[in-house]
């Protein structure tokens, strides 16, 4: 009997797949009716581990934590996003994805205390699929916490965009680019939020391949890393929220 | 019975804030304690860094201090065990919190240090204890960072019928003078402070990895016949120096090589690493630190300025 009862509930495993039914998170992380609320509301979600985010079980610089976001077997992505659920501010990007796009990013982010880091991708039939990863924020100690890396030169190299291609196995184009931009969050006594709000990815002529709608929990001088399924140069076209733009060139 | 149990719960914060340290005798009137090869924890109450101490005839020599105030004053009571001299002067090898959270156990004998270290500590000092609070807990109760009092004079002196000798290099505390090791030419004793690790993963949140490989170069060429790490047991012979040079000549390129590839840091993290390192302490997590502190420059020289107007 006993064993007949392992099989039926196997099977009923089997049947749901890696996809998770909604609303029993996980990860059990105290924000995550808030986020499901905020980000989610009246949409299908579901928890589904091909969703992956590599980030360090514990933050060495808490100011900037390096993330990644791949998705293994998901078809017909069309937006991809990344959430902080216990941070001040939550949403860290947000992107389309689509045939030149592939569903991975490369980003740093801010911590505030112990949190989840998700990644959300909808797929055409508007669900959308889950992942994450805990990120401890103790820190590392022999560490000097990084006390706000406050660049006294920022004002003159605000808007300096660094970048390289590179071509990968499978046709993909790896894109990394460095933009140098305080990020800051407004939660700071007397110093208003000035924060990178858009990053377009376009090809040599200028048609847009992705727009990435960026917060200001990704960390200073944000580094991002996208995966293309185009060849040939991109071109970068930033704004940050006080009107300021940025454009760059890169050549494979 | 249940009054019992709140008082042994009671007891227990107390009886957990004493260390248990046996001091190692590894050559005549010179000891060490070692810490074992962890990352902090609760359970090992931060005693993860060696420290020791020299008998003179003037008085104890004492190198580095250990994570807490209460690991300092362990150490006295123990340093009292093998010798009724006083403790005369104190030495702080860098600024790292394992090697000088101890201070205020010795904060009525001088306290040694480089100028970076004592620089370092006074900015630093307090956000590096809160950490070690963080992760080691109670044990911490009552530690304050005691900035060390006196600036250090190198060199080669007569120290209460010991020849000992004071040397700055640096790399592991940071750039310029950030490391003080120390040398006791009778016994042969090299305290070479977080410039050498032996069997536990070095740590880089500070590294300047040039100078950390002059160091190593400069050690080689010391006459010194026990060397004691700032982690992992002693050895009697240069080993652990070759150890700590292989790893940090690997991790460098290991991460040029991966920047060269184009991957991003958080791909670096969880990337294989080699056999030969395996039984080093803490490697993993150590390995996963330095991405965080050495990556991010790396990375940077593989980008080119492609800003447009």
């Amino acid at each position: 009997m006993k064993h007949l009862i392992g099989l039926v509930l196997g099977v009923c495993l089997c049947a749901v797949g890696t996809a998770q039914a909604a609303n029993e998170d996980p990860m059990r992380s105290p924000g995550w009716r808030i986020i499901e609320q905020r980000f989610f509301a009246d949409q299908t979600v579901v928890f589904d581990d091909r969703v992956q985010v590599l980030a360090p079980q514990s933050a060495e610089d808490t100011f900037a934590v390096p993330g990644f976001v791949r998705v293994d077997g998901i078809e017909d992505i069309e937006r991809l996003l990344v959430i902080i659920d216990l941070n001040p501010v939550q949403k860290v990007l947000e992107m389309d994805i689509n045939e030149a796009v592939m569903p991975s990013v490369g980003f740093r982010f801010k911590v505030q205390q112990r949190t989840p880091v998700r990644a959300a991708v909808q797929t055409s039939d508007g669900t959308w699929h889950l992942g994450g990863t805990w990120v401890n924020a103790a820190g590392g100690g022999c560490t000097a916490p990084s006390t706000a890396s406050a660049d006294p030169d920022w004002a003159k190299r605000l808007g300096e965009v660094d970048a390289a291609l590179w071509r990968r196995d499978g046709g993909v184009q790896r894109l990394k680019t460095r933009l140098v931009h305080p990020m800051d969050t407004g939660l700071v006594d007397n110093i208003p939020a000035f924060y990178l709000e858009t990053l377009e990815l376009q090809d040599e002529k200028g048609d847009v391949l992705s727009t990435v709608t960026i917060e200001s929990a990704m960390s200073e001088n944000p580094v991002l890393s996208f995966d293309l399924a185009v060849d040939g140069p991109v071109r970068l076209n930033g704004r940050d929220n006080q009107g300021n733009r940025f454009r760059a060139l890169v050549q494979p | 019975m249940i009054r019992l149990l709140a008082l042994a719960l009671m007891l227990l914060p107390a009886a957990a804030q004493a260390y248990s340290l046996t001091p190692q005798q590894i050559a005549p009137g010179v000891y060490m304690f070692e810490g074992v090869t962890e990352h902090f924890t609760r359970d090992n109450m931060g005693d993860i860094a060696n420290t020791g101490f020299i008998v003179t005839e003037d008085g104890v020599l004492v190198f580095d201090t250990g994570p807490s105030r209460n690991y300092g004053q362990s150490m006295r009571l123990a340093i009292g065990m093998v010798t009724d001299k006083s403790v005369k002067a104190v030495y702080i090898s860098h600024h790292h919190p394992d090697h000088f959270l101890g201070n205020q156990a010795f904060a009525d004998v001088p306290i040694y240090a480089l100028e970076h270290t004592i620089e370092t500590i006074r900015r630093d000092g307090d956000a590096v204890t809160d950490n070690l609070y963080r992760l080691v807990g109670t044990p911490m109760s009552g530690t304050e960072p005691l900035e060390p009092s006196a600036l250090v004079t190198l060199g080669r002196e007569s120290i209460g019928g010991r020849d000992i000798e004071l040397i700055a290099a640096g790399g592991h505390g940071g750039a310029g003078h950030a490391d003080l090791m120390l040398l006791d030419h009778g016994s042969g004793v090299l305290f070479a402070g977080d410039l050498v690790f032996h069997d536990r993963t070095p740590t880089t949140p500070n590294a300047h990895l040039a100078e950390w490989h002059d160091a190593l170069n400069q050690i080689e060429q010391l006459d010194f016949r026990v060397l004691v790490p700032g982690h992992g047991p002693s050895a009697r012979s240069a080993d652990p120096v070759q150890q700590t040079r292989d790893y940090l000549l690997w991790l460098e390129d290991h991460l040029q090589q991966a920047a060269a590839r184009g991957l991003d840091a958080a791909e670096v993290l969880y990337l294989e690493l080699p056999e030969r390192f395996q039984h080093m302490g803490v490697l993993e997590q150590e390995y996963r630190r330095s991405v965080a502190h050495l990556y991010p420059e790396i990375e940077r020289a593989t980008l080119q300025d492609a800003r447009t107007p």
